[in-house]
């Protein structure tokens, strides 16, 4: 590799020929402050408009400061970070920021997470220096995310990951100088738009312009009613990343801890999602073994490739662009409405609670499911079949605010009977887990055959679009796995296009699945985060003693008791679902 | 929101002559806003299904350029230029007594669709500085007074 020579604060030191300032400062240990500037490593994301001009640096020879993010680094450049002129800019800018901006830290949604309120820290911002014109929008509330545009910076990260990651185009920057923001097109509500509500924005917003709808106080005020049963579900992503709002090192398991706090709260019943995702795959895969074998049995009217249907983003996403496709994906509920369902009918019966009486609540890392949650079909006489959806963050701050030393709990176990759970379905977090799983449960039931060998290597990592061929004993299964919206668009239009090869496809609309969630804790752009999720998932399955779904034996018992079989009219009813076609609908008349 | 086949046929031929290229979305709203007058938001969503681009892109784009325009325009556009050298001589007094004369802001259409206000940067006509455009018809020195008549050419 060439190198060259460059000279930072009188030191010199030898970087890659075509690295930034800001990366060739990074690896000799000199830190340049960034603000708008992001970088997703193993998403092979970068993200650098150079709006914000924190990062500028003196370049000897060059009149002008440069942003230190955006200029290459050439042979024997003499880069200064420190002089009074850099951080007086730097102030400046700081200032001037700050200047339009509400300056509610108090009392503000990510006080003590908040990147610019960081940077004021860092930069000892003592008065707001400069006092002029501030923007004032409306406030902007969806089933999910919440917009108050006041609070946004320029930074245009959320831009990159609706636009470029996602490619949902829900948001722009509209337009110009003082009056320019980021919004939906003629500055519908994001309701009206086409947002998928997967929350990347919000998971990349340095301030709280972009925040999840807060459901914890409602929470509270039901658990402190008497007359209500409450029930809480656990999605699998969460128990990887709790941890980390309480200083835990990423990748920390965190599950007898968090049943214990979720008690200590005062739900009634702490149960798991990872049932719930246990009988996902009862019903997926027993609609995938129906599909292949009649397409191998010659019927031709068969829909090939299965999409799996567990993430609300992905689902609303096909709703939104792909609507002549919504016959393909399973009509499997996702885990969290599979729970909803089985918790207000079978759960209800076996306590002799009344439905009314019964409020369920998830612990999510998305802020999708808060919207799923709402949508008209998963409700039975206006009774949504989840009452609330909290993000893990949400989780976090009700257990702080609760005053419980997460640290000192002693762990507990999940109750029954929705507790009980396989390791195929903690995977479901993870990209790659919810098709590992099915392929464990499919394989037996389509060869009739033991499996033995349970991990399925090719089918896990991190890039973007990843495919392998499992052998069912002699049939090649093809299957196909994507994260992150913009890849998922790459194979649908594939299948658009007549040309895909696969019979199933495992689709999560964040980056990494679920442990890349709009709801988690923030990675502030650290992908190594999501990698330490990632492993703890997969070490949570290698601990679990039931490896498969149908081995699980309250699945077996819930099916023996009350569902009959997969796919029964029963389990059609309760557990499965239908799509709609929401793409923005223009009306063409005869002139 | 509704839109004619016909005007569906048109744009999609003026995308067309672009080949569809996004990277063309501004010639294509230029030729579509000479087409219709304006870009309401009907013929900005048609533009972004055929460009295969967002309409958050589009309409971002739109409400970037002064230029374009979700207001229909009138039957006769007036432009006020308040480049550099049509201020100095007194191009604001100007605009004003359009603006009072036809009891529209800049950016409106009077009720009856006739005449149109805005204001422009610059038409690089400085020595007839101020300049009004009605239209592609350019005024130059126009006076307080001057703007009364104007109107007036255009009354009947």
């Amino acid at each position: 590799m060439d190198t060259i020579n460059i000279k930072i604060d009188n030191k010199n030191f030898q970087v890659p020929k075509g690295t930034s300032i800001l990366d060739a400062a990074k690896s000799v240990g000199v830190k340049i402050p960034t603000l708008c500037y992001m970088h997703l490593h193993d998403l092979n994301t970068t993200h650098k408009p150079t709006g914000c001009r924190i990062c500028v640096v003196e370049v000897e020879g060059r009149k002008n400061l440069v942003p230190a993010c955006a200029t290459e680094c050439l042979p024997g450049m003499v880069i200064k970070n420190q002089t009074i002129r850099v951080l007086n800019s730097r102030k400046t800018v700081l200032e001037l920021i700050l200047s339009d901006h509400p300056a509610d830290c108090l009392i503000c949604a990510k006080n003590g997470d908040c990147d610019l309120q960081s940077m004021a820290q860092e930069m000892g911002i003592r008065h707001y220096y400069y006092k002029g014109e501030k923007s004032t929008y409306i406030k902007d509330r969806s089933p999910a995310i919440r917009r108050d545009m006041d609070k946004c910076i320029s930074c245009r990260r959320c831009l990159t990951m609706c636009n470029d990651i996602q490619t949902v185009g829900a948001l722009s920057a509209i337009n110009r100088g003082f009056m320019s923001v980021v919004a939906p097109a003629f500055q519908m509500n994001l309701e009206e738009s086409v947002c998928t509500y997967c929350g990347q924005c919000v998971a990349v917003c340095p301030t709280a312009a972009l925040t999840e709808i807060d459901h914890t106080k409602t929470v509270i005020r039901h658990l402190a009613d008497p007359s209500k049963t409450v029930v809480v579900q656990t999605a699998p992503a969460v128990r990887a990343a709790l941890g980390e709002e309480f200083g835990n090192e990423p990748g920390t398991l965190v599950t007898g801890k968090m049943t214990a706090a979720l008690k200590d709260l005062g739900f009634d019943y702490v149960f798991d999602t990872d049932f719930a995702a246990d009988l996902t795959i009862m019903e997926e895969s027993a609609e995938l073994l129906d599909r292949l074998t009649r397409h191998l049995n010659g019927d031709t009217t068969v829909k090939l490739p299965l999409l799996t249907s567990c993430c609300p983003g992905w689902v609303s996403f096909f709703e939104h662009h792909f609507p002549d496709m919504k016959d393909i994906p399973s009509t499997a509920r996702s885990p969290q409405q599979m729970f909803g369902a089985i918790a207000k009918t079978y759960l209800a019966d076996k306590l002799g609670v009344k439905r009314e009486d019964m409020v369920v609540v998830s612990i999510m890392p998305c802020l999708a499911k808060k919207y799923e949650s709402s949508r008209d079909e998963f409700k039975t006489n206006g009774n949504p079949d989840v009452d609330f959806v909290l993000s893990t963050r949400e989780l976090a701050r009700l257990i702080k605010q609760a005053g419980i030393d997460f640290e000192s709990l002693e762990h507990e176990d999940f109750d029954h009977p929705m507790g009980e759970s396989s390791g195929a379905s903690v995977i479901f977090g993870t990209t790659g887990g919810v098709i590992e799983a099915a392929v464990r449960t499919a394989y037996e039931i389509f060869t009739k055959q033991k499996l033995h060998k349970v991990d399925f290597q090719q089918l896990r990592g991190m890039e973007w679009i990843r495919e392998s061929t499992i052998d069912f004993n002699g049939t090649p299964i093809k299957i196909g796995i994507a994260h992150g919206l913009g890849n998922a668009r790459k194979l649908l239009e594939e299948i658009r296009a007549g040309k895909s090869q696969y019979h199933a496809i495992e689709i999560m609309a964040c980056p990494g699945g679920c442990i890349g969630g709009g709801g988690q804790p923030l990675h502030h752009g650290d992908s190594n985060i999501l990698l330490a999720r990632q492993k703890a998932l997969y070490t949570a399955d290698k601990a679990n003693i039931i490896r498969k779904s149908h081995e699980n034996p309250s699945i077996k018992k819930l099916y023996a008791e009350f569902l009959g079989s997969p796919m029964s009219e029963k389990a059609h009813k309760l557990l499965h679902t239908q799509y709609f076609d929401k793409s923005s609908h223009i009306e063409i008349t005869k002139n | 929101m509704t839109i004619c086949e016909n005007n569906v046929a048109k744009l999609q031929t003026i995308c067309k002559e672009f080949n569809c290229d996004k990277g063309e979305l501004i010639n294509v709203l230029h030729k579509a806003q000479t087409t219709f007058g304006y870009l309401p938001e009907e013929v900005q969503q048609i533009v972004a299904q055929n460009l295969n681009t967002s309409l958050a892109h589009v309409y971002g784009v739109v409400s970037f350029y002064s230029f374009f325009t979700m207001t229909p325009k009138g039957e006769f556009p007036i432009n006020i230029c308040t480049g550099t050298a049509c201020y100095v001589r007194g191009a604001e007094k100007v605009l004003h007594e359009f603006k009072t004369l036809l009891n529209i802001k800049v950016g409106e259409t009077t009720k009856d669709d006739k005449f149109s206000l805005s204001s422009l940067r610059c038409v690089g006509a400085c020595g007839l500085a101020p300049v009004v455009l009605v239209g592609e018809k350019v005024y130059g020195r126009v006076t307080l007074d001057g703007v009364q008549k104007i109107l007036d050419e255009y009354q009947q």
